[in-house]
């Protein structure tokens, strides 16, 4: 690298300003949010009253465990997730056909 | 006065400054064994570069640009065990961007537009170029004193005013420009030994 002069520099620096404060804050919690949301999807595997309770209403069910879901940076995956126990929950209530429109949709 | 200053200029590193000390290779090999602290510094040694890719050469409206920012940061986490050399990370994430923000332009496209197959524009590659150069005179400001990298930041990259930079530092408003010109040779000297007055 050479041949720097102080106006070039000057434009450099400036070509790579700060990302929002609240993009990196969420990128820099990744693994705060990873851990949270093996979490939820670990009990709602094993509990059909949280899993139904996600199913309804994942917003709501996530402020109750504490979790913002505004500002929390894996929703998009959760939600993913939560759809596909959707069948499992369709299927404890025994609606067998819906169970079935869900694993083959 | 100028004692002062150069004894300031050349205080002891900030953890900001260690941070970027350590080599993109150790930090990625620190963040696979889970450190949160590097994972953090590998957000904010990116996030920069990252977005500028988004905003500045692909042009992505703010709304897209912030999904694009938040899938690159949530691959880079998922994937880091791919990577197949530590120190070609930096590659890694411009591609990964360059991707995504692809993906973005082309769904945006399909949108507008379906009853076309004009893709839309590319990348901006003169813009692209000129971010990698700006990366590393990024690197070059980050082994500069706290006080030269923080002036120097603020008034370039966060396009402060010498009354911001005077009221957010402690300095005399009056001073901020010639602190910024000195700074600025100090940038240059770093990045080019050979513009060091011994060396001339």
């Amino acid at each position: 690298m050479s041949g720097y002069d102080i106006e070039r520099l000057s434009r450099l620096i400036g070509m790579l300003p700060p990302a929002p404060a609240a993009w990196r804050r969420a990128a820099r919690e990744l693994p705060r949010a990873r851990r949270e949301l093996d979490g939820i999807v670990e009990r709602a595997e094993a509990d059909a009253e949280f899993r139904r309770a996600l199913i309804a209403d994942l917003e709501n069910a996530l402020r109750a465990e504490g979790v913002e879901p505004t500002t929390w940076p894996l929703l998009d995956e959760l939600r993913r997730r939560v759809d596909v126990l959707q069948p499992y929950v369709a299927l404890a209530r025994h609606d067998v056909d819906h169970a079935v429109g869900l694993f083959t949709s | 006065m100028e004692a002062a200053r150069n004894a300031r200029e050349a205080a002891p590193r900030s953890p900001a400054a260690l941070s970027a000390e350590l080599s993109d290779a150790r930090l990625v090999a620190a963040c696979r064994g889970g450190d949160e602290q590097a994972w953090g510094t590998l957000v904010e040694r990116f996030s920069r570069y990252v977005y500028a890719i988004a905003v500045q050469a692909f042009r992505l409206p703010q709304q897209d640009a912030e999904d694009v920012f938040q899938e690159v940061f949530a691959r880079v986490f998922e994937r880091l065990d791919t990577l197949r050399e530590d120190d070609a990370v930096r590659p890694w994430i411009a591609q990964l961007t360059r991707r995504l923000c692809i993906d973005r332009l082309r769904a945006g496209s399909r949108e507008v537009v379906a009853d076309t197959e004009e893709l839309p524009d590319g990348p901006d590659e003169d813009v692209l170029a000129q971010l990698e150069e700006a990366f590393d005179v990024h690197d070059a400001l980050a082994r500069l004193s706290e006080n030269c990298r923080d002036i120097l930041d603020r008034f370039f990259a966060r396009d402060e005013s010498y009354r911001a930079i005077g009221d957010a530092l402690e300095l005399p408003a009056g001073t901020i420009a010639s602190r910024i010109s000195r700074c600025l040779v100090k940038l240059r000297e770093e990045i080019d030994p050979e513009a060091r007055p011994e060396n001339r």
